[in-house]
């Protein structure tokens, strides 16, 4: 019998029997979260499968993060019935100025080798800490909340083997942007993309969680890396003690697709409008205006993000015509930025700060963009009209080519930057 | 019980159609009656498409059939606008789910999504695994649904299935 991918090592661990690509199987959830755009619906199919309690309120969050704080009455009303909702169910609740959903999600609960489920595309993200994690609709969710349980087809898995040293600032964004523009939107669709290799090894937990991250832009259920001394120190360090195995592939685990990518040789890379897998080098691009900066969302949003952001900008001013927003992922990365000095660094140099949450990612509030304009984010999705504006254009980029680009006004290769 | 065989006349799309394109953002906050919402389904593409689509019809697309959002809105609006199936070359992951958990068919098929132009009269049947193009006289074959999603379907969907089974307490 061949060995197993990661995905089938934690769906046997969680099924408690050996299953393998292909199986169907009900598996016990163990961390089900929603957010201010799905958690209303979710409630409404729990009520319609005669269930008013959650299987374990514990083990249920709800953030509102997508608008935060509320910029109309009609999401303030939201806001209000999830409040009250969460207050008499006794589940988590996370509301303004805590952070994303995901980043929460991340600091105070995901476990490795268990299943996570969100109701955002977005959930591949904790994959990152090896956990199997995917993003559901509001009924399957709703499912999962009233009976903490779920059924998931076991999927084939997409082999993605990074090796060669990424010479800084090129970071795990570029990686995984490479990534999608190769395999394209589709490339890994009903796949758990697994990374491994030496380069996801000496990867920090904030990069391998911006590799995770972008795992359903290529169409992907999950996107898994290994469970190392990282993973468990990281654990620990947030308070997340207990026996976590490692995870790694077996060696002759069957995998259905494969790419390799040589770390060494990559450049900055950027995806331009109005796909994800449009994807080129930075010095590739040529002369381009940008309007808007934004760093910060659930693939760049945390303390190292900044801290190479900084690093540019210390010193320097951002472009007379260009505004840079920045938005902390949580309140820890918030705390952190202050004192470690990083949030004054990017003030001098011209930055404006959102509270945590969203923002202009998801095209409600705190920076939507103009007619014509251009911005460019860290974020992971560039679709037509996601940051507000039909007639805007949005490129997505890693912190350290947005820092550079915010300086000069015009997207740029932050390699001249960074000494 | 479950109806395993449906009849109707193809609308066609291409590939890529994403969660925006069968139905705006915008549209999706005016109201919560999905039917008013469905009156704009495919308006970027395929203009009054709502009006000129008969019950049981049936959409034929190409690939990654439903890609972006995790909303449900998109299967809710195909299905409130009376279409039996979605046949495609394939589907995006979440947009399957949620297809089948509200109870609306569909059918991986390449052949089907290459070879079926618009207007065919096409008959589908989800027991055997076949498609017959009644226009062109033609046959394809596609595999059928795992058990539990045909027992999802066979409900009417994930809520009454799950109240049946009280969750998830079935015989695997
Ligand atoms: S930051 Fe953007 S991509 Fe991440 S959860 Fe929020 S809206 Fe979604």
């Amino acid at each position: 019998m061949a060995g197993k991918t990661m995905a089938e090592k934690i769906l046997s661990h969680v099924a408690k029997k050996d299953v393998e690509a292909g199986d169907i199987i009900i598996v016990d959830v163990e961390t089900v979260f929603a957010h201010d755009g799905t958690a209303p619906l979710a409630f409404e199919e729990m009520k319609k499968m005669g269930v008013d309690t959650f299987f374990d309120p514990n083990k249920v969050v709800i953030v509102t993060d997508h608008t935060t704080p509320s910029p109309s009455e009609k999401i303030s009303n939201i806001h209000a019935f999830l409040r009250n909702y969460c207050r008499e169910n006794g589940c988590n609740f996370r509301g303004v100025g805590r952070g994303i959903g995901h980043q929460l999600l991340i600091e105070e609960f995901v476990k490795p080798w268990t299943v996570v489920l969100g109701a955002d595309s977005h959930t591949c993200t904790h994959g990152a800490l090896g956990a199997f994690a995917t993003g559901m609709g509001s009924t399957d969710i709703a499912g999962a909340m009233a009976f903490g349980k779920t059924w998931l087809k076991v999927p084939e898995s997409f082999k993605i083997l990074v090796e060669g040293e990424l010479k800084s600032p090129v970071s795990a964004k570029d990686v995984i942007l490479k990534i999608i523009g190769v395999i394209g939107a589709d490339g890994a669709t009903y796949m758990a993309m697994e990374f491994f290799g030496e380069t996801v090894n000496s990867m920090g937990i904030s990069e391998r969680l911006t590799l995770s991250n972008m795992a359903v832009e290529a169409g992907g259920k999950t996107g898994l890396c290994p469970v190392d001394g990282k993973t468990i120190k990281f654990l620990a360090e947030h308070r997340r003690k207990g026996f976590f195995k490692n995870l790694k592939p077996d060696q002759d685990a069957y995998f259905s697709k494969e790419i390799a990518i040589n770390a060494a040789e990559l450049e900055p890379m950027i995806a331009l409008p109005h796909t994800v897998d449009n994807v080129k080098a930075v010095s590739e691009v040529g002369e381009l205006d940008v309007d808007q900066v934004f760093i910060g969302t659930c693939t760049n949003g945390r303390f190292e993000d900044f801290e190479i952001v900084a690093k540019i900008l210390k010193g320097k001013k951002v472009a007379n015509d260009t505004r840079l927003l920045v938005q902390p992922a949580s309140w820890r990365v918030y705390l952190k930025i202050i004192e470690r000095g990083i949030a004054a660094t990017l003030i001098e140099a011209g930055a404006s700060i959102n509270p945590p949450g969203c923002g202009p990612c998801i095209g409600r509030h705190l920076g939507i963009l103009g007619d014509g304009e251009v911005c460019l984010s860290t974020q992971n999705r560039n679709f037509k009209g996601r940051m507000g504006n039909e007639k805007a254009y949005i490129y997505l980029s890693s912190p350290a080519t947005a820092a550079a680009s915010a300086i000069t006004g015009r997207i740029t290769d932050p390699r001249d930057f960074y000494h | 019980m479950l109806k395993t065989v449906f009849k109707g006349k193809v609308w066609k799309f291409g590939r890529d159609i994403n969660t925006d394109i069968i139905i705006a953002g915008k549209r999706k906050y005016d109201t919560l009656d999905i039917k008013e919402i469905a009156k704009y389904a495919f308006e970027a593409i395929n203009h009054d498409f709502s009006k000129k689509v008969k019950d049981g019809d049936v959409i034929v697309a190409g690939a990654n059939f439903g890609c972006g959002s995790s909303r449900e809105h998109a299967p809710l609006v195909i299905k409130a606008l009376g279409i039996s199936a979605i046949i495609a070359e394939s589907f995006a992951r979440i947009f399957y789910r949620n297809a089948i958990n509200i109870g609306l068919s569909i059918v991986e098929c390449k052949e089907a999504s290459e070879k079926i132009e618009e207007g065919d009269e096409v008959e589908i049947n989800l027991e055997k695994g076949t498609i017959k193009n009644l226009t062109k006289n033609e046959e394809y074959h596609f595999k059928p649904l795992p058990l539990m999603m045909t027992q999802i379907l066979n409900a009417g969907g994930l809520v009454p299935f799950l109240s049946e089974n009280n969750g998830y307490q079935i015989k695997q």
